[in-house]
């Protein structure tokens, strides 16, 4: 393997991050981030259907049909969508409420099906399984980064605990509601990818275009 | 049997060693496949299913102890909701009706029934069809009369429609608490309606008078006078102006206004 465990699990987070490197599963980012605590479990059941679904997808690789290999991939996935959120639905009620249909949602997230094509179809189990945790991770530090400066800007608390008392609630912070609406995210996640690839400019992609100088006569 | 599981083994591991790409070797993979997917997803969620079942029940409890200021945090829920007794009420005529074992009525499923709804033509709570039976909750005190009733709401705000509690008082006219507990409005803006600040102006509000329903919920202070008036949430219009549409509808002729007018003349 060229690749250490440890850097398998490490590189997602900043290096290789799913987020601000490859630019996977923005649509959930945006949707779910506007309170750290949705954020936190948002990114634990996706860490978790990202390790497992690599790992499954890894041990049936030799024993998947090309033809029909992102059907079987997509009904793992899908599997362990679902038990995810029948035991959110029935151990965490009140976070399943806020997250909604955003369980449901992980099956398209381009993450779990971006490692699992890219990585656990051709790699071992327990290397899947680890580069799975690690893309979750990855993109659980982009969710909770996005989560604290929209939970503390926009709603003034972090983790529903009050830390900047909004006006609303008699206190002297005014509250920037945009930060609540999903395009805040962008802005957010644009400016982290920003962050991300001035410290390690390595990140940053070569012009797919030159812009052409025509000579003066 | 053992012959017949080895003859069996047998053809698993035949079909295993067939060519991956090979037609026959698809087609058993896709139906191992989607059987065993299926046998956890149905495990999952059979198995899971009293869990969340008694889940939901108690978050419904947990908001009419709320809404009637019965709740605090780590009480036994089961036991204080003891009690309340819920009631199956027919709109119409304002009485309860025994036609139904108000354990297992449900009002959202009834709104469906065209058997047990009606389909609003004046619809400001923009609600379609409206059940014609509701459930409703007495809180009694130690004597056993009527001490608040709670009264289960919805209608539609900007993006959702908003579910809830209103709860009175015994002479069916003062506004103990409301409550929503289930809402898809903006976070920050319409999602202020679950703010306790907000939520806590209802208390001590009037219905309305001898010129009917007079609660408002505006930015303007309505004629009839402040104890009418519950102010909007700044920032979210439509939201304020759905739950002001709800809150008359609910408590006006259309919704509990012959329950109310029984209640008023003390005949409950």
């Amino acid at each position: 393997m060229a690749q250490t465990r440890r850097e398998m699990l490490v590189d997602p987070l900043v290096d290789n991050n799913p987020i601000t490197l490859q630019v996977l599963g923005i649509c959930s980012a945006l949707a779910v981030t506007s309170s750290m605590q949705v954020s936190f479990v948002m990114a634990l059941a996706v860490t978790f259907v990202t390790a497992f679904s690599s790992m499954f997808i890894s041990m049936l690789r030799n024993h998947i049909p090309g033809s029909i290999r992102i059907i079987v991939q997509m009904v793992i996935i899908a599997s362990l969508v679902i038990v995810v959120d029948q035991i959110l639905k029935a151990y965490a009620y009140q976070i399943s409420k806020t997250l909604s249909v955003f369980v449901g949602l992980i099956i398209t997230n381009c993450i779990v099906m971006g490692r699992a094509e890219a990585f656990a179809m051709k790699n071992p189990p327990i290397p899947s399984f680890i580069d799975g945790i690690g893309n979750g991770l990855g993109y659980g530090l982009i969710l909770m980064l996005v989560g604290f400066v929209r939970e503390l800007f926009g709603a003034g608390s972090l983790f529903g605990i009050t830390i900047l008392e909004t006006t609303n609630n008699g206190g002297w912070y005014v509250p920037n509601g945009m930060l609540l609406l999903p395009p805040s995210a962008f802005f957010i996640i644009g400016l982290i990818i920003w962050a991300f690839r001035s410290w390690k400019p390595a990140q940053v992609e070569e012009r797919e275009y030159k812009i052409q100088t025509v000579e003066a006569h | 049997m053992p012959e017949q599981s080895d003859n069996q083994k047998g053809m698993i591991a035949r079909f295993m060693a067939l060519p991956t790409d090979s037609v026959p070797k698809t087609v058993f993979v896709a139906v191992v496949l989607c059987l065993v997917a299926s046998m956890v997803v149905s495990a999952a969620a059979v198995s899971l299913r009293p869990t969340q079942q008694a889940n939901a029940v108690k978050d419904k409890q947990v908001n009419i102890l709320q809404v009637a200021g019965r709740y605090e945090p780590g009480m036994d829920v089961t036991e204080a909701f003891a009690d309340f007794e819920p009631k199956v009420l027919e709109l119409a005529t304002g009485e309860f009706t025994d036609a139904f074992d108000p354990a297992t009525f449900d009002d959202r499923a009834a709104a469906d029934d065209p058997e047990l709804s009606i389909a609003l033509t004046e619809d400001p709570a923009s609600i379609g069809r409206q059940s014609r039976f509701m459930t409703v909750y007495l809180l009694r005190d130690e004597n056993g009369d009527i001490d608040r009733v709670i009264l289960p709401i919805h209608g539609y705000g900007l993006w959702s429609t908003l579910y809830g509690f209103i709860a009175l008082e015994e002479d069916g006219n003062d506004i103990y608490g409301l409550q929503f507990y289930s809402h898809g409005e903006t976070p920050g803006l319409g999602a202020e309606v679950d703010n306790p600040r907000w939520k806590s102006q209802w208390n001590g509000k009037k219905v309305g008078n001898e010129d009917g329903v007079q609660i408002t919920v505006a930015r303007a202070v309505p004629p009839a006078g402040p104890e009418y008036h519950v102010d909007g949430l700044s920032g979210a219009t439509l939201t304020t102006r759905g739950v002001d549409n709800l809150v008359k509808f609910w408590l006006d002729d259309t919704g509990y206004g012959p329950f109310l007018d029984n209640l008023k003349a003390g005949e409950i």
